[in-house]
């Protein structure tokens, strides 16, 4: 007992002593979506600067909501580009920060391989089930509404759908099977390799443009502002087009 | 007004029907559970006892997400619903029911056991002398003297059942008319920035909640005086 004591007590020291030096320290309210891009950007962040990235997670309404009213976020990656703007017009976000840090995919995806061939699978219908976010708070939701619209499948479809309140719940419904199928970022599938999925052709939904933006507590901080820089480098970029986004200046 | 309250009554009649019905389950299934807890004897009793309180320490999210999985495809749920061609049991008025019945549980079997224990074993002996078969006795003599307890207990399950929002939230999927409940809808509003029909559901609960809270503080003080 005495020994594991003992090194517990040094493994504290250890950690008091070698912690990060003097490093600062952000906070980060990231949409649902860019959930596991954001881990490893705030790891390469971490790794770069010494500097801190401590990321919350939520569908971009309800983000927006609590920023509103006067959540201690510092930077905000939304997944649509109408609320950044918003928080600027609010008052609330640093108007010059604002940009476009990628461009989302939305897929109809199932667990089940062969279940999702495109959107003749919609028109069959052999599903019960239409997982989707929350078109009210979780802008993939409302992409993933635009899209049945645009193929005239809404009515049809609309009294199977189940609403998550964020695309991380969506993409769970699906995932313990609950239901069938449903419409989750592509970003989610990395590291899914398995059931059957169909991207979206971009013609059916308005562009997932999704902004971040630098809000006012965080403009002082230099942590903040360097994670904000660090997040339109390479290093980034290439994490966030391994999770399959687009960015702004390709199109 | 008058479209606003159109917009919210619906989950407000969800709730109350899950509510019902959900208290009337529990009423018929948790008093014979009270009474067999409250007659004493082995001490494993304690152990289904402590089973039943579960719901009253653990997270709602620790029920809803084992919930999820054993509702599903993969759990028992499903094969339950696969007897009617279903898939799943979650997202379903019926899952809800369940769901419900597990989490108010214990606000339910408590008062009822509380009550057929403050009795005594004395009314039932007494029942039983004059030749009254257990049955007779259970339902002339412990259940009218159980009744304060049968009271709060429904109360209470109706209550926490209206009350209910994180396994509601993570096995409902927000079906209006079926499972977007009277909370659930709340969370919706404040958090897509619709603060008018949040605040009418949210101040409607505040009413509500009292009442409810006044309720049973009355029904034990009628207790009190009577006991």
């Amino acid at each position: 007992m005495r020994i594991v004591r003992l090194l517990l007590s040094a493994a504290v020291a250890a950690l008091v002593v070698t912690g990060p030096a003097a490093a600062g320290q952000t906070s980060v309210a990231v949409a649902a979506n860019f959930t596991a891009a954001a881990k490893e950007i705030a790891a390469a962040f971490h790794s770069a600067t010494g500097d801190e990235a401590v990321l919350s997670f939520g569908a971009s309404g309800p983000i927006y909501t609590q920023i509103k009213q006067g959540a201690p976020y510092q930077i905000m990656l939304s997944a649509d580009d109408a609320r950044p703007a918003q928080l600027v017009k609010d008052g609330l976000g640093v108007a010059s920060s604002r940009f476009t840090y990628a461009i989302g995919k939305l897929v109809l995806w199932s667990r089940t391989p062969g279940l999702v061939t495109g959107d003749a699978t919609l028109r069959d219908g052999h599903f019960a089930r239409l997982s989707i976010a929350n078109p009210a708070g979780a802008p993939y939701g409302a992409a993933a509404i635009e899209t049945l619209k645009a193929l005239k499948l809404y009515d049809t479809l609309q009294p199977r759908i189940v609403e998550g309140a964020s695309i991380a719940q969506a993409f769970q419904f699906i995932e313990t099977g609950n239901a069938e199928l449903g419409f989750v970022a592509l970003s989610q599938l990395v590291g899914h390799d398995g059931g059957s999925r169909w991207v979206v052709p971009q013609s059916l939904y308005t562009p997932i443009r999704q902004d971040a933006v630098l809000l006012k507590p965080g403009a002082a901080n230099p942590a903040a502002t360097a994670f904000m820089a660090f997040l339109k480098g390479n290093a980034a970029r290439t994490i966030i087009a391994r999770y399959g986004y687009a960015f702004a200046d390709q199109e | 007004m008058m479209a606003l309250l159109a917009d919210v009554w619906q989950p407000v009649l969800l709730s109350i029907e899950l509510a019902v019905l959900t208290t009337v389950l529990l009423l018929l299934l948790g008093t014979p559970l009270a009474w067999w807890l409250s007659r004493g004897g082995a001490w494993w009793k304690e152990v289904v006892a402590a089973i039943v309180a579960l719901p009253i320490v653990l997270p709602p999210t620790v029920l809803g997400f084992y919930l999820l999985v054993a509702l599903g495809p993969d759990g028992p749920g499903g094969a339950v619903a696969a007897l009617w061609g279903g898939r799943t049991l979650a997202f379903s008025f019926g899952g809800l029911v369940f769901g419900s019945m597990l989490y108010s549980l214990p606000f339910v079997v408590q008062p009822i056991r509380n009550a057929f224990e403050a009795m005594g074993p004395r009314p039932m002996e007494v029942a039983a002398t004059l030749r009254a078969s257990p049955w007779r006795a259970f339902v002339t003599v412990a259940l009218p003297l159980a009744r304060p307890g049968l009271l709060t207990g429904a109360v209470l399950g109706f209550a926490h059942t209206i009350g209910e929002f994180g396994v509601v939230l993570m096995i409902g999927g927000a079906i209006p008319g079926q499972t977007k409940v009277l909370s659930v809808a709340i969370y919706d509003y404040v958090e897509t920035d619709q603060w008018a029909q949040a605040d009418l559901l949210a101040g409607g609960m505040v009413v509500f909640a009292f009442c409810v809270v006044l309720a049973v503080r009355l029904i034990e003080r009628r207790q009190a005086r009577l006991a």
